[in-house]
């Protein structure tokens, strides 16, 4: 029999429709690889009960002969950002430590009810504030894949560090992510799979654990663009619960998949050529140029003027809205409390906010509570909101010239684990080709290239319109169709 | 502009994180780093731009006005609403005495 963990979402989804496995063998299966892979630390709880209960569910409709979801029978990772009943949901900080929702985040709600089932929880950046995966409280998630020769751990890449390593290992054959500043992206280019953003509001942020509200948005991760396609149409769609999701159908992505890009122009911001990108990363994106040429599309140059300030706005808006955000944690209406002798209200609320938050995250309260405060607010917080208005219009103008635009997705390749801790900024800078389309709040997609000299993977960037995850999957199917990337990491953990 | 370390017990003591003489110390540096570099936005000439808050023009909408219009959100699940409370006390959360 074929090894089930070896399949994706579409061929489990197929293969159980049409009975050449069970979903329960699929879920024993994944329950297994999981179970063998506590060396990756992806999971910070596993849950296969839950991917049992929700298989056994399936393989019931199907012998009653009920009508299928689009995710049924698929065991996926769900990110430790999203309110699970019952389930212990954490953002992988210690000040969550313990906090057992008694509801379901809208998108593994609506998951669950296209048949899929958990496999666990996964870490992440503390509070998805980290492009490594080195903040979480639970410990660090190492990368499947390693440096040709070498056995030094390497980084997943985060916040979504937890689901690209699961996904990129088999231990899931997709996982949800969510996207703030590049945190679904950076992490499946760093580990060979696919991830997309949708546009801003396509799925509901109710029950996600807020970092920066007007930013975040969750995901899918998985191992091809049609896999993407699925579990994207399974998550999206309006939640009446959520004030700024979008009231609008949700196109059939799946169905409507074509890498036939005649017709299309993708462009190419000059802008993206930066300094400190590694040479391999330049190269694959000319051979991504040359991929959507033979696809169809015509290439052309844009400019994006304002994208070397993108990043320094981000730091600015999304730190002011964590610092917002945040503020909840007070340990009084859930999760840790610290309350030294004799200690006042006020004593309580600044020892447990000193005792519960990780050192990155405290950085960033501080430098958004500072940004907000009397006498700064214009200088920095308007100014960089202003900013962002102008990187948005910047898409909006080279969107009159082209349909999609092809970019890499990060600067460089995977790095070892603890090697990037000296400066906070030099992390900051591993999402500059990211965090644009982010603060524009536009659909994009990374999907696997190629690998590198030293056997990383390597991946590009796909911007669309507002609403055209479509645009942005079908040029990300060309790629695919084209780059026949097979690369996997080789089994050490 | 940049920051000293009375400047930073400020902004945590607003942010309600207590930190010792060492972490302050630490945290001058790190955080006139990240300072430093976002005074680049200063350059950009913003001149009839409007600050972006919502990137999807969106109006916020009313929902249906009456009583648990959504069960899972409205009234009555006082035990759901104090299960995770680190003190609950007669069905209230409990906290420090906060009058003398």
């Amino acid at each position: 029999m074929t090894d089930l963990t070896q399949l994706g979402v579409k061929d489990i989804r197929d293969g159980v429709r049409d009975g050449g496995f069970t979903a329960r063998e699929v879920a024993e299966a994944f329950n297994t690889a999981v179970a063998e892979a506590a060396a990756l630390n992806a999971f910070i709880v596993t849950t296969p009960d839950h991917a049992l209960a929700s298989a056994d569910a399936v393989d019931a409709a199907r012998a009653a002969g009920g009508q299928l979801g689009a995710m049924a029978g698929v065991p996926i990772g769900m990110k430790d950002l999203f309110a699970t009943n019952g389930v212990q949901t954490t953002a992988a900080s210690h000040i969550l430590e313990g906090f057992t929702p008694r509801y379901e985040s809208t998108v593994s709600q609506k998951l669950w009810d296209a048949g899929a089932g958990m496999l666990g929880k996964l870490n992440l950046d503390q509070f998805a504030m980290g492009s490594s995966n080195e903040t979480s409280y639970f410990g660090n998630v190492a990368s499947p894949w390693r440096k040709e020769g070498s056995n030094q751990p390497m980084s997943p890449g985060g916040s979504s560090g937890g689901s690209s390593s699961a996904v990129a290992a088999r231990i899931a054959p997709a996982a949800t992510g969510t996207d703030t500043g590049g945190s679904i992206r950076q992490p499946a280019a760093f580990t060979g799979i696919c991830g997309i953003k949708p546009t801003y509001g396509r799925c509901s942020r109710w029950g996600i654990v807020a970092f920066a509200s007007s930013l975040d948005q969750a995901g899918p991760m998985a191992r091809s663009v049609e896999d993407c396609a699925i579990m994207l149409g399974a998550m999206a769609g309006f939640d009446p619960k959520d004030s700024t999701s979008l009231d609008m159908p949700v196109p059939d992505w799946e169905a409507a998949l074509n890498a036939d890009l005649r017709g299309k122009k993708v462009g190419i911001p000059r802008e993206y050529r930066m300094e400190g990108t590694d040479q391999a990363i330049l190269d694959s994106w000319e051979q991504g140029k040359a991929w959507l040429k033979d696809a169809g599309a015509e290439i052309v140059d844009v400019s994006l003027p304002h994208t070397k300030y993108a990043l320094p706005a981000y730091y600015i808006v999304a730190p002011a809205e964590a610092s917002s955000n945040l503020a909840r944690y007070d340990g009084v209406r859930y999760g840790l409390r610290d309350l030294p002798d004799g200690s006042g209200l006020q004593d309580m609320y600044a020892a447990t906010r000193a005792a519960g938050f990780g050192d990155e995250v405290k950085r960033r309260i501080l430098i958004g509570t500072y940004v907000l405060s009397a006498g700064f607010y214009d200088a920095y917080y308007t100014q960089a909101q202003k900013v962002r208005a102008l990187v948005a219009r910047d898409f909006e103008r080279a969107f009159e010239q082209c349909d999609v635009i092809l970019a890499p997705t990060t600067p460089t390749a995977s790095f070892p684990l603890g090697s990037m801790n000296e400066d906070p900024l030099t992390m900051y800078l591993n999402d500059v080709f990211a965090v644009p389309a982010s603060l524009a709040g536009l659909p994009a997609m990374s999907v696997p290239a190629t690998i590198n000299a030293d056997g990383l993977p390597l991946g590009l960037q796909l911007v669309g319109r507002p609403f055209d995850e479509q645009g942005v999957l079908n040029a990300g199917l060309a790629i695919q169709q084209r780059a026949g990337f097979t690369a996997k990491p080789e089994k050490w953990w | 502009m940049s920051v000293d370390k009375a400047t930073v017990a400020k902004i945590a003591s607003l942010a309600r994180i207590r930190m010792d003489d060492a972490a302050l110390e630490q945290m001058v540096p790190e955080l006139n780093g990240i300072l430093q570099w976002v005074e680049q936005l200063g350059e950009v000439d913003v001149t009839g731009i409007e600050p972006m808050a919502a990137v999807i023009p969106n109006t916020l909408r009313l929902r249906d006005d009456v009583i648990d219009a959504d069960p899972l959100t409205g009234g009555g699940r006082q035990g759901d609403v104090l299960a995770n409370a680190p003190a609950a006390e007669h069905g209230f959360f409990g906290v420090p005495k906060v009058i003398e």
